[in-house]
This record gives structure tokens, sequence and C-alpha cells, in this order.
């Protein structure tokens, strides 16, 4: 647990930097998931320095702990940057992303990294776990912890997401709380040609799940739909975040093209050479946090 | 004919009153045990509660049974989940489908995330009969058999099937145990020994060795005691965990026989089968003869009339067992 949750702006702030840390290390990395990974830096940001979830990165299995299962394991560089902020393991290790002998897998290994949850990266299994844990923790009446869930929006597309979801409702666990990534984008392109998933709300609510539809990038509205989630005991909760994948960085925003690919690897017709890439983007950065702080000021 | 006292096997052996009984119905009375023993165990059942022998366990400790539904993949994901907290879940289903149709859930969530799963697939091989090829597992024993981390057991009757449901109850790793529907003969007894991991062998020979797991491991006891008739002197292994997969005892009894058949219910290849001729590939190249289903889907019929189609029977065995030896040199 953090000692002390961060006000708003230090909060975004914080984002700030974590998606500083998400480019230079993709750069680095030479590839992965640029999107995603940005897209998200808010909720995570909110999740591990707002006070909304327990933990010790000093004793990983602290068994009161709240879980955080990421489904979609490939936008683990944000995870990876939020855990090293937080504490779990030193800043520099993050260079070492998707090298050999590395602890930072390219999708994320449970047994590799003390602190995550599990290990993924195929899609739509990550809420069946999760689901697991719920119920397995309800059973023991451990009453602490909470089971987040976070997952893409285009991972709804698979059978084994749904028979979670219909679980989750059978059951009423009402400690587990599912964030879906609604960025609508995916490798592709957009979710709503590839397979629609619209109306969601609508669908997670005929589950018999809670449904919250919040702003991704909103701080206020993260932690509002959290409390709420814990609050509610008759049924597990679904906050839709409604995200802008790339978010940040001007030429990657909303662009399905940047969903699988790193900055620096490849000319994109829109975007900055390629070799200018990192660098533009880290600048945009950098002037969001002159925003920031004026904004706030 | 030299059957190995330390085995116990049961004093009706070749007589014909031989005590049947379905496999899986081992299974269901040490899920129960093991639930009165660890109150962490719990029992997950994608709607086949009855088939898979879970009845009892359901009643007894009715919290700790979970209802999953027709939903293979969320069966074992689920699994995947509670074991994450402490628990130890055996999650249930025929083969077919589990681990048919979710082994990348298993791949990935149980083995390469090391989670302390129970897969068990009941229905397994021919056998299943009348409902055909559709519910026949046959490919399930290489499926898990190639996953890292994964323990996998065939046991070859209702006692044995009992006994490794209680030694994987206390285990830490994912295991998977392969049931058979139909009545098979107990060949075993509770004085026979189980240990994970250990091949035993029930007759002593030196002619042949075979290899067997599951309802073939009678099959080729009745075959080693028609060759016996031949002056065909045959060791007969109960090979029931084909994974990790007992090297000394099955190497030990080759370089004695120099004559090795295996006999699975199911595909020969990536089985049992595959199992040992890479196991003798690497250390001691002979003539292997492998008694599976080859390369080929089941189908509807009874189990006589299956056996006898896919040459699984003990008419079979000894059939590959002449030819071999009439070939002469080991």
């Amino acid at each position: 647990m953090i000692e002390q949750p961060l006000d708003i702006k230090s909060l975004e702030l914080k984002a700030d930097a974590i998606r500083m840390d998400i480019i230079t290390m993709l750069t680095h990395a030479g590839s992965g998931h640029s999107a995603g990974p940005l897209g998200m830096a808010d909720i995570f940001t909110a999740l591990y320095f707002a006070g909304l979830m327990c933990y010790n990165p000093k004793n990983p299995d602290w068994v009161e702990r709240d879980r955080l299962v990421l489904s979609n394991g490939h936008i683990n560089p944000v995870l990876y940057v939020a855990m090293a902020h937080a504490g779990y393991f030193p800043h520099s290790e993050l260079k070492t992303l998707r090298q050999f002998g590395s602890r930072l897998q390219g999708h994320p290994e449970r047994l590799r990294l003390p602190g995550l949850e599990t290990t993924s990266g195929p899609l739509g299994s990550g809420l069946s776990q999760a689901s697991g844990m719920a119920y397995g923790l309800r059973l023991d009446q451990q009453k602490k912890p909470h089971v987040f869930c976070l997952t893409s929006d285009a991972e709804i597309q698979e059978g084994n997401y749904w028979e979670a979801a219909m679980f989750a409702g059978k059951n009423k666990l009402h400690n587990l709380c599912a964030i879906i990534d609604r960025n609508n984008i995916q490798i592709d392109g957009f979710t709503e040609d590839i397979m629609p998933l619209e109306p969601l709300a609508m669908k997670f609510q005929s589950f018999n799940w809670h449904v919250i539809e919040i702003d991704g990038h909103n701080f206020e509205e993260i932690a509002g739909a959290v409390g709420q989630a814990r609050a509610i005991f008759e049924k597990p909760t679904v906050i839709i975040a409604h995200t802008i994948p790339g978010k940040g960085v001007d030429f990657m925003e909303n662009d399905w093209r940047w969903h699988g690919s790193p900055p620096g690897k490849a000319d994109v017709i829109g975007a900055p050479p390629a070799s200018d890439q990192a660098k533009v983007a880290l600048n945009e950065l950098r002037t969001l946090k002159g925003k920031i702080q004026s904004e706030h000021q | 004919m030299n059957i190995n006292k330390d085995q116990n096997l049961t004093s009706k052996l070749f007589l014909e009153d031989i005590e049947m009984l379905p496999i899986r119905k081992g299974f269901g009375e040490g899920l129960l045990k093991a639930g009165e023993d660890d109150d962490s165990i719990v029992a997950l059942s994608a709607d086949l509660t009855e088939s898979t022998q879970m009845q009892a366990f359901a009643e007894a400790f009715p919290e700790r049974f979970i209802e999953i539904g027709v939903a293979e993949q969320n069966l074992v994901t689920v699994g995947s989940g509670l074991a994450a907290v402490g628990k130890k879940p055996f999650v249930t289903s025929y083969a077919g489908f589990s681990p048919g149709r979710n082994w990348e859930q298993i791949r990935t969530t149980i083995c390469l995330n090391d989670r302390n799963v129970k897969i068990v697939g009941s229905h397994a091989g021919v056998s299943v009969g009348p409902d055909g090829a559709t519910h026949q597992m046959l490919e399930d024993i290489a499926l898990m058999r190639i996953l890292p981390n994964m323990t996998v057991i065939v046991p070859a009757d209702s006692i044995e099937a009992r006994k490794a449901t209680l030694a994987l109850a206390k285990t830490q790793s994912p295991a998977y145990l392969r049931l058979a529907r139909e009545k098979t003969a107990v060949v075993l007894t509770e004085d026979s020994p189980f240990e994970i991991g250990k091949a035993q062998v029930l007759l002593e020979g030196s002619d042949i060795t075979i290899v067997a797991c599951g309802p073939m491991v009678y099959e080729a006891l009745l075959a080693a005691n028609s060759l016996a008739k031949h002056r065909v002197s045959c060791e007969v292994i109960n090979c029931a965990t084909i994974k990790p997969l007992d090297a000394d005892t099955i190497l030990k009894s080759a370089k004695k026989t120099g004559r090795v058949i295996t006999a699975e219910e199911g595909q020969a290849a990536g089985g049992l089968g595959g199992a040992v001729a890479e196991l003798l590939t690497d250390n001691l190249p002979l003539p292997l003869h492998r008694i599976g289903v080859k390369d080929r889907f089941g189908q509807s019929g009874e189990i006589s009339q299956l056996w006898h189609e896919y040459q699984l029977d003990a008419h079979a065995i000894m059939q590959a067992a002449m030819k071999i030896m009439s070939r002469g040199n080991r």
C-alpha cells in the first residue's frame, strides 16, 4: 500500500512520467505494443498511486493484497512501468524489456517477476482466472482483497470471456471488478468493423453485472468507479473505460496502426519518420507536463 | 509365469469372475477421500457431475463443488484462478472436451503459470463405445505429455485411479488424470504399490517387455498368460505415469528382454508408445511394436468390436509378440 495517495495534479504528472517511460522502453526494445499501454497509463496510475489498490512491493505475496490480473498481456509495458514506479523492481530494469534473460518478458510471466498475478498473452482467459480468484477468496471469507481484471475490448470477442462473464454473474462475485480498455482498436482495425462489441454495457447488464462507463483519462471518474465497485455487494462490476489509444502522443492517438508497433521501427504515413518518432513522442509528453502544471497552478 | 509377489495382484487375475469396475469410479472415491482429508480441495464440473463420478463429493462438500456449465475453457481457467489463491482444484469433464477443447488455456494459465490444477479427463479411449468418434478421445495423452510442468497419469483400474487421485491431491503441480468409462478388470489390490513416476513390473519375464497403461494393462496380462503357453516369457509393466516416464524400470527391462511392445487405448503416436519410442531411441535403440490406434478416429460400436477393429486387445498384443519372436534375433 502506498503511504500517501497522490492528488490529482500529482497523478497527472505521474501518468505523464509513466508514458515517457513506456515510449523509452519500447524504443529500446524495438518491438512491442504502443497504443494500449499509453491509453491505459491513467488507469494504471490511478490503481497504483491514488490509493485504489492495496499492495506491498516489499512483500508481493502478501495474502491481503488486492489482485491485479492483466488479461491482455500485450499491454504489459504500462504494468511494468507502474510496478517499477511502485517499487517492485529497480527503474533501471525497464530497459531490459523483451531481452534475453530479462524478468520483463515480452508478455508477462508470473514465475519470472514477483508481483505479477498471472501469466498472460493469449487473450480472453484473464477474466476466468480473476473469477476463480474472487470465488476462492470468498470461499475463505477473505473480505479484504478485491480482484481487478484489466482487459482489452477486442478480447471480448473470445468465447472464454463470455464463459467467465456468465460464471461471475451467476455467482455474484462482488469482489471482482473488470476494467475494460474501451479504445475501439485492434490489430486489424476498429473493433466495430472487425467484430462489433456494442451494445457492450447492455451485454454485461444482461449477464448480471453492475456496469459503469467512465472517461478512462479522468482520475476523479476512475477513482469514483473503483470506489463504487468496492461498495456494491450484489454483483460483479465492470468499468467500461473509454480511452484514447496512444493517448498523449498526437501521431499515435486513435490510430490502430500503432496497436502493435513500437516507436522507431517503421515509417508510418502521417507520423514522423521512424528515426524521429521517439523524440517527437517524448517531446510531446514533456510539453504535456507543462500543460498539466499550468492547468493546476 | 512369474507374477511379481510385491505387486499384490488380485487372486482372481486370470479367473472368469475377476471384479469389473469403471476406472472413473476410483476417481470419485479418491476425490471424496481427498476432500475429507484436505479442505482446500475443490471440484469443478462442466455439466458432467455424475458421469465423472463427482456426485459423492458434490453432496458431501456442496460449498467446495463448483458447477461451471458447458464451458471447458472456463473450467480450467477458473481452476487456475482458484489455485492462485491456494485452492487445489480438480477440474473434470470428458477428455474429448478437456483437454480436447481447452489446450491453450491449460498451456498458458496452468503449465506456464505453474498452477496446481488437476485436470481429469474421463471417457477416454474408443471404449466409450456407442457415442462414437467425437467422444472417443485418443489424442489426450499426447496433448498433455508435451506440456512442460505437466504430470500425466493413466491408471490401470479403479483401485489405481483412487490411489492416483489421492496421490495427486498431495502434489503441488499441474497434472492430467485420464479415465476410461467402461468397466475394467480390477487387477490391483489395496496392497499394490502406487507412486507417481514409478512404473510397476507386474509380471517378470525374459523374452518380451510389454509396457502398458490404462485398460490395456489387463489385456497385456491376458496376452502374457496366453503367450506363456507358447513358451514366450513376458515382462508386463504397468506404466501408469506416462510423464515423468520411469526410464529406469523400462530400460532395465528392455535391456533384459531386448524386445518391447507398448499398449495403450489411444493414438500410439505421441502417447505411451511415443514416449517409450523416444526413451529407447535416446538410450537403447531397439525394435519397438506399438499397440494403439494408428492415425485413425474411432467410431460407434461395442467395446469388443472396437478393440478388435483397432487391434487393441490381448489378442492383438499376443499376435504382435508372436511376430516379434518369430524374427528370432534380439
